[in-house]
């Protein structure tokens, strides 16, 4: 598949991006010369070995650091983030955070009240409004994070590892769900896991990215029709083509 | 406990609902288990002091309990003792409040602005460290023997521990929860007034709480050196007793003080305990 994408039709376009720490002798290379194009609705995952700038990559395109060279154009209206941590805030119940989430971009009372019930609604925890972060199961907890996610009204979706602390079920269930949620949306998504199968189990596309620095090293298209299973045949074959080629990129390394 | 504050580690799929809310049974019981041990404390104290009593030692001043539980029951029906705990609490509220007042407002300047940080930080704590009583000599020359003189050394002696409390809390906000609230847009002072001063709430309550303590002592100081007449207060009475050598007095004095510091500290600790329980930080497993 082709990556060139012009003018309208990119929701995300990073040319040459790099990224240093620090200066002189001192200076770490994060990120080296990254160029991706993301359609207006796409899946893209991002892949490698820990330590190869994933996470670093998403905080340049939420805007949270600042990076060093190239450019970033964001098309989309919107950019919201989750993080592997559920990262709610403790002293709201769960509909609490996601009405922050539109208060943040001024909707008003009533509507918000609304709003955080849908969403909360959407992502199935309709009736746990009232429940606490820590009354909730880390499934159900990364769940409110998506309804927080969303509730900025984002089309673009920045998601840093966001299911890689939960079990293999409830992680499934959140694939699922996730799946469901960008129906009848479109809603362009940086996906960043260590996990192939994941990857090839919810992306349009899969990036693999090398190590020290991170670099783009290669990208395979994911041309398996939707739903899918993260246990079916066709998921498992192409998810055991990228562990080798990532493998290799691994062990230059390790 | 910053790092705790959000951490979604990975439970199984049937324990969808933790921490079941708490029952009026369950508080009862837990109001029961966590008196005894108290009840026991306050016996064990009332039998060592009678066996002091009873070896005779300091025996024409030192009274036993229960002359100086019958002197308190005694006190208590005068209006005089009544007349002083207004005026002491009084004093109390009003000088923690003020105390509050300004520590916070420095803590949140202090925090935010890292020049006057650099600056007045560790001059805060050092003046934390100082004891209040230090204060007393300057307070009387600069006030005279009245009540700015005693509000004077209670607010330096509890401001620092509020400025501190509110400042640890913001400097402890935990990093993921601030990239979660910049992503989410809030800016500048919704980023405080949502995000940062919430956060801060269990250090700041713990810096009222020893900020509570240190006001009661600070006031007690302020009382009995700056004591002036016509005004009865807990410290003007321990002076009087102190001049008349009525050491049954001064002990129902005391101990109405301490009653007094205590029933105040531990409604800093039920507003502590709500806190955890509401955030989840109560393990009770």
């Amino acid at each position: 598949m082709t990556a060139v994408v012009t003018g309208q039709s990119t929701a995300l376009r990073l040319t040459g991006v790099g990224k240093t720490y620090g200066r002189g002798q001192h200076a770490v290379r994060a990120l080296d010369g990254i160029s991706l194009d993301a359609r207006p609705g796409e899946f893209i995952c991002l892949i490698g070995a820990s330590g190869c700038g994933k996470s670093t990559l998403l905080s340049l395109v939420a805007g949270l650091e600042p990076w060093t060279e190239g450019e970033i154009t964001v098309a989309a209206r919107q950019t919201s983030m989750m993080f592997q941590e559920p990262a709610l805030f403790p002293w709201l119940t769960a509909a609490g955070n996601v009405e922050l989430a539109l208060r943040a971009r001024a909707v008003p009372k009533a509507e918000r009240r609304r709003r955080a019930a849908e969403l909360l609604e959407l992502v199935r925890l309709a009736g746990f409004g009232a429940k606490r972060p820590h009354e909730l199961s880390g499934g159900m907890r990364q769940r409110v994070a998506l309804a927080r996610a969303l509730a900025q009204d984002a089309d673009l979706l920045l998601m840093d590892e966001p299911f890689g602390a939960l079990d293999a079920l409830t992680r499934d269930l959140l694939h699922d769900e996730l799946d469901r949620v960008r129906e009848g949306r479109e809603l362009t998504v940086l996906f960043v896991t260590h996990n192939v199968r994941e990857a090839v189990r919810l992306g349009d596309r899969v990036i693999l990215l090398s190590s020290r620095p991170g670099r783009v090293s290669g990208e395979f298209a994911v041309p398996i029709p939707r739903p899918r299973r993260i246990d079916s045949a066709p998921v498992a074959e192409l998810a055991a083509t990228i562990t080798d080629r990532l493998r290799e990129e691994v062990g230059r390394f390790a | 406990m910053p790092s705790s504050l959000a951490s979604g580690r990975s439970e199984s799929v049937s324990s969808l609902v933790a921490g079941a809310p708490q029952s009026r049974h369950s508080r009862a019981l837990w109001l029961a288990r966590s008196t005894w041990p108290k009840l026991l404390a306050i016996a064990l104290v009332l039998g060592v002091w009678e066996l002091v009593h009873l070896s005779g030692w300091k025996k024409l001043v030192l009274p036993g309990p229960w002359a100086a539980i019958t002197n308190l029951w005694g006190q208590l029906h005068t209006s005089l003792l009544w007349r002083a705990v207004g005026t002491t609490s009084e004093r109390a509220a009003i000088g923690f409040a003020v105390a509050v007042l300004i520590g916070s407002v420095a803590g949140a300047l202090v925090s935010r602005i890292a020049p006057l940080r650099a600056a007045v930080g560790s001059l805060i704590t050092g003046l934390q460290i100082l004891p209040s009583v230090a204060w007393v000599p300057f307070a009387i020359v600069l006030f005279g023997l009245n009540t700015s003189a005693i509000m004077f050394v209670i607010v330096m002696g509890a401001a620092p521990s509020v400025a501190n409390g509110l400042i640890a809390g913001v400097d402890y906000t935990p990093p993921l929860l601030l990239r979660a609230g910049k992503v989410m847009g809030l800016r500048r002072l919704q980023l405080w007034r949502f995000l940062i001063l919430p956060a801060s709430l269990p250090a700041y309550v713990a810096g009222l709480r020893q900020g509570w303590a240190f006001a009661f002592r600070s006031l007690m100081a302020g009382e009995l050196l700056v004591s002036f007449a016509n005004t009865p207060s807990l410290g003007v009475l321990l002076s009087t007793d102190q001049d008349q050598s009525d050491l049954t007095s001064a002990i129902s004095v005391i101990i109405v003080i301490l009653v007094l510091g205590i029933v105040v500290h531990a409604l800093f600790g039920l507003a502590d305990r709500s806190i955890r329980r509401r955030w989840g930080f109560d393990t009770q497993v």
